[in-house]
């Protein structure tokens, strides 16, 4: 069992994903995460100025359960089945392309601690970067009408044109940010 | 009590997305570079399997537990949105280096500034339906 503790491989990794939308599908579910985006603003009353968010939220209750248990997941993957700071065994060419643009921990820790440790609550830029990272994926998911789960799992495994719109375009917006900005920002 | 079952998928959910590096900003950063298979065989398999799980029931019509016929809802015809969204998705994606499942793990995991990320994701949401109307569909 120690694989378990190790980072899994893709073929786990994907397997279990069809595994998950194949029991909500049978729970008579479909999956789609950003749905819980919408489901909160409308809980937060955004339904009182915006007929987008007027809906009966409480259907949606499964979904928030849904998102819930992700929190747990996230918290029992961390500290209970990862071995020190869960390294990401990232690529060399990745490794030293991520030194160059200043991060320091790329195959050493999980997330980039530039960006996601403690101190970045001291830092207006990060705190800004972090904020428009939010904005972007919450508006753009809403527009889009769903997000990875959503389109490129659900929509490509029903064959839909739109979803392969939309992931097209994640890849263009992906490549655009990585290769082009990413160089500006850091 | 039945309710629970989607507590049990989402910590399954939860676990799968952080131990497969899936919410890992690195990993995310990889595959827009297209350094490692790892993303794209994540994809792929979930994709390839989906596609195969998908096929049965319409063609065999499998009901749900309830038995109620599963029913998919395609989405509206359309490109601009799919295509325009996606690009500010993707752009999203890339620099906080998680979807929104992704985020919820990572806050989970402990990494707190994720809850600025979270925040504003449900920010964009909000925006999104102020202005609906005006956008491109």
């Amino acid at each position: 069992m120690n694989w378990m503790y190790e980072p899994w491989p893709w073929y786990i990794g994907g397997t279990l994903i069809a595994l998950i939308m194949l029991l909500l599908l049978l729970a008579g579910k479909s999956f789609g995460f950003s749905s819980n985006l919408r489901t909160i603003c409308s809980m937060a009353g955004a339904g009182k100025n915006c007929d987008f968010f007027c809906f009966d939220w409480k259907a949606q209750t499964w979904n928030l359960l849904f998102l819930v248990g992700t929190i747990l997941g996230g918290f029992i993957a961390m500290n209970f089945l990862s071995t020190d700071l869960a390294a990401v065994p990232l690529a060399e060419n990745t490794i030293t392309k991520l030194n160059e643009l200043g991060f320091e921990g790329a195959g050493k820790e999980y997330l980039p601690s530039e960006l996601f440790s403690f101190e970045s609550f001291q830092s207006p830029k990060t705190l800004l970067l972090l904020l428009i990272a939010g904005l972007l994926v919450g508006f753009g998911s809403r527009y889009a009408g769903g997000c990875t789960s959503g389109h490129a799992i659900s929509g490509i495994s029903n064959l839909q044109l739109p979803s392969l719109y939309a992931v097209i375009g994640f890849f263009i917006g992906g490549l655009i940010m990585v290769h082009l900005l990413f160089p500006l920002i850091f | 009590m039945k309710k629970l079952i989607y507590l049990l998928l989402g910590i399954i959910f939860g676990i799968t997305m952080f131990k497969s590096g899936a919410a890992s900003w690195f990993r995310i950063f990889e595959m827009f570079h297209f350094d490692s298979f790892h993303m794209f065989g994540i994809i792929g398999v979930a994709v390839t399997l989906g596609l195969i799980i998908t096929q049965i029931i319409k063609r065999k019509n499998i009901k749900d537990w309830s038995g109620n016929p599963i029913i998919f809802h395609p989405k509206a015809k359309g490109f601009y949105r799919y295509m325009l969204g996606g690009i500010i998705f993707g752009l999203g994606w890339a620099l906080g280096g998680a979807c929104p499942g992704p985020m919820f793990a990572n806050i989970g995991a402990g990494f707190l500034p994720m809850a600025v990320v979270i925040l504003g994701a449900i920010g964009g949401t909000w925006i999104y339906g102020l202005l609906k109307d005006k956008l491109p569909h």
